[in-house]
């Protein structure tokens, strides 16, 4: 695609965007077959796009909840909304987003434009600057950077050639639901070669549907490039809607590198259920860096399918649980290909009640000789109504392979604390610095402002928990 | 006004046994106090009880310094009040770098916080001071760090907080002749820009002939059985405790050294036991 093309699409999305302001137009509560259809109509999709949603919504009315981690069964599908169309008009509901969230946002010192983004109330981040330089970077080197559904409009070519290819919507039924409803999210194709020297960033994609339920991201890096995008931030998201069920496929093809940063944040009455997986060609790489502190039930295990010779996959991911949150997350290492190599280090993290998992799985095929995987995963858990497990499958099938795992739980032992305190920190100081120790292996690889931030957004959760 | 430590009829437990049992001591701004006896008598509980380790428990007696309760305060409070431990197995904290540490640490006790500027020239300062490695800002809490570097590492942080009543708690074990000789100097000369008080344990005269200890004490049993000056120091180098056992009629406790368990072992005791 040309780059003034890219510019264009996106004056004319904004445009778009004004226009359906006045009306406001939603699906009304429950799914069915109609309201499937409905969403693919208003958005003038392909018919094999609703054929796909068709497929998919079947399969999720046939399929059953996971047998394993929290429990589901409290979640009516008929109570939610599966599609809006997104309105500035939402505006207006500032007032209803709780006082909690407006104070951690004064606590963070976010300007109130950039809040009312944040919260979901307001569908334009003022920081277009910012957004224009990324945009113009992009464009030059000739990246598809767009919102899934102009993607679909855009290059319905490669959409159609790689959407549902590595997730597919039978894999599990919150895949079969966010493939029958999906909206929104993000599309990039790095083209052979391309190598992106700074992350891009959804942070600054203007778009209303980035606060979507049922976000679909589709990223494909060609031969020989290199990606880093981050999504979203560390700022708490607030959302009415209380069901997140999104799906991220990304394709790594020969000697191809990406990088997918993302601190997840939502508020507290979130369920969010995400499927994210990668397929990983001949020396590609493959980095997931995962961090889950919002929500209040979270179901999330990143996936690397190591499908060629020397493909690596890595994750890296912090689940903070605190008061009745439940984190049921880890990560997927499937090896394929002979001279793969994953790594997954998992630190977790509970208090004041909260429950966290770690549930991984490390697959080592038959034909996967000479493969290294390592998993190591550490618990720190505060008090003593807190609790974690540690569920991992390792299974190796071939005789030159090896596996490498090692667990850790813990509590902060009084003797660090004694030291800390015995040079001048206060208890609650001394636990924060602890705290920020043990989950260091993962901040130190988000991009700075996001350590910075995220640093900042524990202290903030960790306040008045001491005493 | 001078601050001083008074220490009087101090009694501290470890769970239910009583391990200081009457200990009576005031230490002065530019006083150095050595405080010597056979391992396991308490000499390391005394410095944790002044410290308020968590595990010791004030039965009796108090402690003031510059006449506040320091049994009223917590062990943050003891610390921006200017007492200072030295630790013997002072705590690795992994992910948290020294610098953020330090800087937190000497953060705590001032209003303004510490400009980096000036941090790193002082944390520069030490670094040369006390030969340690140049990145030793970045790396994390005692992480890795040997024996040696983890005792410099404590005399570090004692140079930058400037506290004004520090105890070494065996700071010189684990160094070689030359890091000794560092450690004392820089501990003197901090004594000598601050009027720092100090107390002292250790095994070795020849730390003690580099401190040059203006007062002694001698713990055996929980309890002071003999106070002196530098000579005693001397004399309990050559000639050992025998002495003072048979001068005072009183027999040391022996040191409770935790038994270290491996599977290995009991398995094979089980079956020494059925032999």
């Amino acid at each position: 695609m040309k780059n003034d093309k890219i510019l264009e699409s996106q004056d004319d999305y904004k445009y778009d965007f004004k226009d359906e302001d006045v009306t406001i137009y939603n699906t009304g509560k429950g799914l069915t077959e109609d309201v499937v259809r409905a969403i693919s109509k208003a958005k003038d999709e392909p018919d094999w796009m609703l054929d796909i949603r068709l497929k998919a919504y079947h399969k999720f009315v046939e399929m059953s909840l996971p047998s394993f981690g929290p429990d589901l069964s409290e979640i009516n599908f008929n109570d939610f909304t599966y599609f809006k169309r997104p309105s500035t008009a939402v505006e207006s509901k500032w007032d209803k987003v709780p006082e909690t969230i407006k104070n951690t946002f004064e606590k963070l010192k976010i300007p109130e434009s950039e809040q009312k983004f944040l919260a979901g109330v307001s569908t334009q981040y003022e920081s277009e600057v910012v957004y224009h330089n990324m945009l113009k970077e992009v464009e030059e080197k000739g990246v598809l950077f767009y919102d899934t559904d102009t993607a679909l409009k855009k290059c319905p070519e490669i959409v159609k050639e790689y959407f549902g290819k590595i997730v597919s919507y039978a894999d599990n039924k919150f895949a079969a639901l966010n493939t029958a409803v999906w909206s929104g999210g993000s599309f990039i194709y790095v083209p052979k070669g391309v190598k992106l020297e700074k992350p891009l960033q959804s942070y600054f994609r203007i778009n209303s549907e980035l606060m979507g339920q049922f976000e679909r991201t589709l990223i494909i890096c060609d031969d020989d490039s290199d990606l880093h995008y981050v999504e979203g931030c560390t700022a708490p998201k607030y959302s009415n809607d209380s069901l997140h069920a999104a799906v991220v496929e990304i394709f790594v093809k020969k000697n191809a590198k990406c990088r997918y940063s993302t601190v997840q944040n939502w508020s507290p009455n979130i369920i969010n259920l995400v499927t994210k997986r990668t397929l990983v060609e001949e020396n590609g790489v493959m980095e997931w860096i995962d961090g889950n502190v919002g929500s209040h039930l979270n179901m999330k295990y990143p996936a690397c399918v190591l499908a060629g010779k020397g493909a690596k996959g890595v994750c890296i991911s912090i689940a903070v649980a605190s008061n009745s949150q439940f984190q049921d997350a880890g990560a997927k290492m499937i090896h394929l290909a002979p001279d793969t190599s994953s790594t997954i280090i998992s630190k977790s993290l509970s208090r004041r009640g909260g429950k966290v998992n770690y549930r991984g799985l490390v697959s080592i095929g038959p034909k996967a000789f000479n493969s290294r995987a390592k998993v190591e995963c550490d618990t720190l858990i505060l008090d003593d109504i807190s609790s974690s497990d540690t569920i991992p499958t390792n299974i190796v099938s071939n005789n030159t392979s090896t596996i490498e795992h090692e667990a850790t739980v813990s509590k902060i032992s009084e003797e660090q604390l004694f030291y800390l305190m015995s040079r001048g920190l206060s208890e609650e100081e001394a636990t924060q610095m602890i705290i920020l120790g043990f989950i260091e292996p993962f901040t130190r690889e988000l991009p700075m402002e996001y350590a910075v931030e995220l640093n900042q957004l524990l202290k903030i959760n960790m306040e008045g928990s001491i005493g | 006004m001078e601050k001083i430590l008074k220490i009087n009829d101090l009694h501290v437990s470890v769970g239910d046994k009583e391990i200081l049992k009457g200990i009576s001591l005031t230490v002065k701004p530019d006083e150095i106090h050595a405080i010597m006896g056979p391992n396991g008598n308490g000499k390391s509980t005394l410095l944790k009880a002044i410290m308020g380790h968590p595990a010791y428990t004030v039965t009796s007696g108090t402690i003031t310094f510059d006449d506040e309760d320091v049994l009223a305060m917590s062990v943050d409070e003891r610390s921006r009040k200017g007492l200072f431990l030295a630790m013997q197995y002072p705590k690795e904290i992994s992910g948290v770098t020294n610098s953020d540490f330090l800087r937190a640490a000497i953060n705590a006790r001032n209003e303004k916080p510490i400009s980096l500027f000036k941090f790193i020239k002082e944390i520069d300062k030490g670094i040369k001071t006390l030969k340690m490695k140049d990145d030793l800002a970045h790396r994390f809490v005692n992480d890795g760090f040997s024996g040696g570097e983890m005792k410099r590492n404590e005399i570090l942080q004692m140079m930058m907080i400037k506290p004004e009543l520090a105890m070494l708690d065996e700071i010189d074990s684990g160094l070689d002749v030359d890091a000794i000789k560092l450690v004392a100097d820089a501990a003197l000369k901090l004594k000598e820009e601050t009027k720092l008080g100090l107390m002292v344990v250790s095994h070795y005269e020849r730390f003690f002939s580099l401190m040059k200890p203006t007062h002694a004490h001698v713990i055996v049993d929980g309890k002071i059985v003999v106070e002196g000056d530098a000579e005693l120091v001397e004399k309990i180098d050559t000639d050992g405790y025998d002495w003072l056992y048979e001068e005072l009629k009183i027999k040391p406790l022996k040191e409770e050294r935790p038994m270290v368990y491996s599977l290995g072992t009991c398995a094979r005791n089980k079956r020494n036991v059925n032999e």
